[in-house]
């Protein structure tokens, strides 16, 4: 009975291989590349001790732990350095790959009906999750290996063996906790779409009681699977216990996951469906109503989400201050700006972090449009009235509303929890405009999906890897001291570090004439061409 | 009055042509029946129509307007019934016929409600849950409650059981008899048989017949079957005969429509006790079409 349940699992196993034969060595090699050239990059720019005195610094303070977790400041070698600034932005990637993986092979196989076509096959009830979790663990696994002993072969002083093989060991851990995640959500939820966002909003739930409990009280870190990351405290006294946490923790997921999967019926899940509307409301009778209601859920999540970012920022920023008062050399350092406070000074870098964010849920909105063409449901449109224009427009607008409305709560909250933890408040003034800053260049990159859409629709998820690289070279290029063209390849790297810089209307008024533009040209191209 | 127009529309992907030279027409008032094997080109036709695909080369025009760049201002008055419909998993039925309505333009919702009825359909539940039938009964209500002039139906009843079938075959009837036009591309011969003044065929992207149901009967065969008191003579010698068997006492052969009348006059010249004809069906023309070269027809005047 038990075997039966697994039968063909092998077969299954080697159809998921099949149709991830890029997907899953794209994932390693980025990601393992990504890893390896840190080191390589950190040694020429802080191989000696003096060098990295400098970066402790800025390092040493409660808003970057928030942001990159605690570190052994008292022995900050080059490989302390690399787990400190690294792993755990990587660990947060690899839990995303899990994510997408598991989610595409489990409820996005059953939504789309494949499943059942495998399940009227000699094929056991469990074997496609079964082939699934084994696929996405090997990939975890192999990622492991190769991080590890990459590492090591590079041959740098501080990166000995054992560490090594624990930065590997962490990331595939990490990996392996959000296989589990997502397998039991698979089983929750009713589609792929909400499997992906449940796991995703945990992950981000997971980020953040790690960034609150880490500077708050960092033994409640360890309440957070994203914790156990810096636990391990990679390089220096190389923890181990995380590891096996995190096994264990993910075998207990998968044995649930298991369990419902074993005792529902195909296509159903547990979190329970309501009968629905027996007429349309007026709000929904257009198109851009409808492209609103159908990302309801999803906007709803990530609204909450900037809330809660927003918030856990602006609540450590009451200790930014504390930690720096006693600190006079800091103080002197930091204190050069005229007129702006030690947190104000620190608000650019935050900020960021912040917009980056904010600029996925506009883009997810307007390549919704482009989804939508995919399943076939774009003629029940254009076969009506609406026009070409009228429908892409419609989606333009939703994500260009989205963004804002994204950036503005984030920005808000960050504010009303900073205000109450900074003795004197903030300037509500200088937040925002800070934040609003960044506004046009985001605009720009919902012009660039627009014309992605209108023109190579196939190529539109293009833009993720546009918006992955802004986020690496503006986060980490202080850190990696890159020229300024390198930042200036994206829209956000124009954008004023306002308060610490002036704002520079003319740049943000180029990035909205380009943003137009674009937009522009993705409509002309919409309205030319053939939809799948 | 034509309502609808191609003339000689061509549609290709990269090196592949899917249409090459298609010319339809649709008058006011009638029903065209449009059929063809699968892969044959009739929903890339359809799309065309529709102004999703741009066609490579040729003219479409519906209502006198260009089907690609007056699309917006066409589907005012055309209702489209695709052949997969796929809805928004998270809406109801009752949601998505609202909304392809107020899409549309104008709506009915007394003729809705009827519908609903008629198709028997719940409307308070999520589309996920939904089969094809009640899928394919969705796009069917929202197009027959909308007051359009032209009603273009791809493969319209897939899905649905006889009984929602015949509900269906109603349907068309009512708007036919308001003067409305269809374009209904089948598979279900017998139902374009029933419902379709005229009919065009497609195969590999070409239209290879178009006429009327009596038109096209003409270009085929008759299945006959006689009985004789006297032993018939030599019938394979006259002119137009085909797969003559004999079954005891009795003959069957098949006969070229334009022949029927030379052949009765020489077969009763052997005292008939028994006669009986059947007409060909859309199925045996459909047949012979797709069959291949080896019994393709030969003789008869092709319009």
């Amino acid at each position: 009975m038990a075997s039966q349940s697994f039968a063909k699992t092998g077969l299954l196993s080697r159809l998921i291989l099949r149709q991830d034969r890029i997907r899953i060595p794209l994932w390693l090699i980025g990601l393992s590349f990504f890893t390896l050239i840190i080191p390589i990059a950190f040694i020429d720019l802080y191989g000696t001790e003096e060098q990295r005195a400098g970066i402790i610094e800025t390092m040493q303070n409660p808003a970057m732990t928030a942001m990159v977790g605690p570190a052994d400041f008292a022995n900050y070698t080059l490989g302390v350095m690399t787990a400190h600034n690294m792993i755990l932005m990587t660990a947060a990637v690899v839990g995303l790959m899990s994510i997408l993986l598991v989610s595409r092979h489990t409820r996005g196989e059953e939504e789309d009906g494949r499943i059942e076509m495998v399940r009227s096959l000699p094929a056991g009830r469990l074997s496609n999750l079964n082939a699934t979790l084994l696929i996405v663990a090997l990939t975890n696994i192999l990622l492991a290996l190769i991080v590890g002993f990459g590492l090591y072969l590079l041959d740098i002083e501080s990166l000995d063996l054992e560490g090594s093989l624990l930065y590997g060991a962490v990331l595939g851990g990490t990996g392996l906790v959000f296989v589990g995640v997502t397998a039991l959500m698979a089983q929750l939820s009713e589609s792929a779409r909400g499997t992906t966002g449940l796991s995703i909003a945990i992950l981000l739930l997971a980020y953040l009681l790690r960034a609150i409990t880490d500077v708050s009280n960092e033994k409640l870190s360890w309440l957070s699977p994203l914790g156990w990351v810096t636990k391990a405290e990679v390089y220096a006294s190389n923890n181990w216990w995380p590891v096996v946490f995190m096994v264990v923790f993910s075998i207990i997921l998968l044995f649930f996951a298991y369990y419902l999967n074993a005792i529902r019926d195909l296509g159903a899940g547990f979190i329970p469906s309501k009968p629905g509307k027996r007429h349309a409301s007026r709000f929904l009778q257009s198109p851009a109503g409808l492209a609103l209601r159908l990302q309801r859920t999803g906007t709803i999540s990530w609204a909450i989400g900037m809330l809660l970012l927003g918030s856990s920022y602006g609540s450590v920023l009451g200790d930014l201050e504390s930690f720096f008062a006693g600190n006079e050399l800091i103080e002197q350092m930091l204190m050069q700006q005229e007129g702006l406070t030690i947190v104000e000074q620190f608000l650019p870098q935050l900020m960021i972090v912040v917009a980056l964010l904010a600029t996925i849920p506009p883009i997810m909105a307007i390549n919704k449009l482009y989804g939508e063409e995919k399943k076939g449901r774009i003629d029940h449109l254009l076969g009506r009235t609406v026009s070409r224009t009228r429908l892409i427009l419609s989606y333009v607008i939703i994500a260009v509303v989205n963004g804002f409305v994204m950036l503005s709560l984030a920005t808000f909250s960050l504010w009303a929890s900073g205000t109450a933890v900074v003795e004197g408040g903030l300037s509500f003034g200088k937040i925002y405009g800070g934040a609003l800053a960044y506004y046009p260049a985001m605009v720009v990159m919902i012009g660039i999906s627009a014309l992605l859409i209108g023109f190579i629709p196939k190529l539109t998820s293009l833009v993720w890897l546009y918006v992955f690289y802004s986020f690496i070279v503006l986060y980490l290029g202080g850190l990696f001291q890159f020229s300024d063209w390198v930042g200036q390849i994206s829209p956000f790297g124009f954008v004023p570090r306002y308060p610490v810089e002036e704002i520079d209307f003319l740049s943000m008024l180029v990035l909205s004439v380009i943003a137009l533009g674009l937009i522009a040209a993705g409509v002309i191209g919409y309205n030319r061409r053939d939809i799948e | 009055m034509s309502i609808l127009k191609t003339t000689n529309l061509t549609k290709k992907f990269g090196k592949f042509t899917a249409l090459d030279g298609v010319n339809l027409e649709l008058n006011k008032g009638e029903v065209l029946g449009f059929i063809g094997p699968n892969g044959a080109g009739k929903s890339t036709t359809i799309r065309v129509l529709l102004g999703i695909l741009k066609a490579t080369e040729g003219e479409v025009s519906i209502f006198d307007k260009d089907a690609w760049s007056d699309a917006v201002e066409i589907h005012k008055r055309i209702a489209y019934v695709p052949g997969d419909v796929n809805l928004w998993p998270n809406l109801t039925g009752g949601e998505v016929i609202d909304l392809f309505a107020k899409l549309r333009g104008s709506s009915n919702t007394k003729k809705r409600d009827e519908l609903i009825e008629k198709f028997d359909l719940d409307p308070t539940k999520k589309c996920r849950t939904y089969s094809k039938g009640n899928r394919q009964k969705i796009a069917l209500i929202a197009a027959f409650s909308s007051d359009a002039d032209l009603y273009i139906l791809d493969e319209p009843t897939s899905g649905l059981d006889p009984l929602m079938e015949n509900v269906f075959q109603e349907c068309v009837r009512d708007v036919k008899s308001e003067g409305k036009s269809v374009l209904l591309s089948s598979h279900i011969l017998s139902e374009v048989e029933k419902l379709c003044d005229r009919v065009s065929i497609i195969r590999q992207g070409e239209i290879i017949e178009s006429g009327s149901l009596n038109e096209l009967r003409h270009l085929t065969r008759t299945q006959m079957l006689v009985e004789t008191r006297e032993p018939l003579g030599q019938l394979g010698n006259l002119k137009g005969i085909y797969a003559i068997q004999k079954k005891g006492q009795s003959t069957s052969f098949q006969i070229d429509s334009n022949e029927i009348d030379n052949v009765i006059k020489y077969l009763s010249q052997f005292g008939i006790v028994k006669l009986e004809s059947a007409p060909p069906t859309l199925e045996e023309l459909f047949m012979r079409h797709y069959e291949g070269t080896e019994d393709r027809v030969g003789a008869g005047g092709t319009d």
